[in-house]
């Protein structure tokens, strides 16, 4: 296999989408490059910092006027303060 | 599937409809802040600024509430969420369009084929020329501080909308697969595609900031 072809099977490799003949394929290949190896590495590393993205604090007005919105809701189905 | 990259992908329990529909504050609250980044960076894509993405998480959250009553569960709250953020996000990008310059209607759609590595990494044998860089030799604070993230976030941004909306709910928001094409109504294979773009074009704007 050639790395330029191995890059664009990574996603597949990772998203557990290759027959087990591919897969050994790809693993064969990957075991013996230490580009592609590194390239992979920083494919997942890509996908830790997107995750990372998701925990950002709420501006506190926004979360003000949610949980107001809420409480309201709340009141006007009828719901026990809790 | 490693745990770490999950982020929020967890799955959320009955008892938290539960909890939300009794009328919870802390439940909703826990809500808003779980979801609140990933919520943020799936309505950028849509729509031109930082503050107007925030109208639309807000106005979300005001539906959800709304609805709340009448949502049975038959998707998970997480799915049901996110649906009504993408809703109120396209929608909202759709009337920003009209009033903004002809040009930015075309704005990024390209990179939706051929490779996703520059041809000239590779030699004519179509092995790497010049290797690609281990990161793990790098500090973490910096391959995931503040800046990373500021890069990896525009990047984002600027990725064509089919392929944004894509990596935002796998690997901000942490939705697997299967729940990611049904909220875009597309194929397994066409979300692997526009995940693996996605991915590719974020990993070379972290490695040309990384080295």
């Amino acid at each position: 296999m050639k790395c330029r072809d191995v890059v664009e099977l990574m996603t597949d490799y990772l998203e557990g989408a290759m027959s087990a003949a591919e897969r050994a394929r790809f693993e064969d290949h990957i075991s013996g490059c230490d580009g592609c190896r590194a390239y992979l590495e920083q494919l997942r590393a890509t996908r830790r910092v997107a995750g990372s993205l998701a925990s950002e604090p709420v501006p506190e007005a926004l979360q003000q006027e949610l949980m107001n919105a809420f409480k309201d809701w709340r009141a006007g189905s009828g719901k026990p303060q809790v | 599937m490693s745990i770490l990259w999950r982020g929020v992908g967890e799955q959320l329990h009955d008892s938290e409809l539960r909890a939300l529909k009794a009328g919870d504050e802390d439940a909703f609250s826990a809500l808003v802040q779980r979801f609140h980044g990933s919520l943020i960076q799936l309505a950028m894509g849509y729509v031109k600024d930082r503050a107007i993405a925030e109208d639309v998480v807000q106005e979300t959250w005001l539906t959800c509430i709304r609805s709340l009553d009448r949502f049975e569960g038959r998707s998970s709250l997480k799915t049901w969420i996110f649906g009504i953020a993408l809703n109120i996000a396209r929608s909202r990008g759709r009337k920003e369009r009209r009033i903004l310059p002809f040009a930015s209607l075309f704005r990024r759609e390209d990179g939706t084929s051929g490779p996703t590595v520059d041809p000239e990494r590779f030699g004519a044998d179509g092995m790497w020329k010049t290797l690609p860089e281990g990161w793990s030799n790098l500090p973490e604070a910096r391959v995931l501080g503040q800046e990373a993230m500021t890069r990896v976030r525009e990047a984002i941004d600027a990725l064509p909308a089919k392929h944004r909306e894509v990596i935002v709910l796998r690997d901000v928001a942490g939705f697997d697969a299967d729940e990611v094409c049904g909220l875009l109504s597309i194929s397994p294979e066409n979300q692997r595609v526009r995940l693996h773009r996605a991915r590719a074009a974020v990993r070379k704007m972290l490695e040309d900031y990384l080295s």
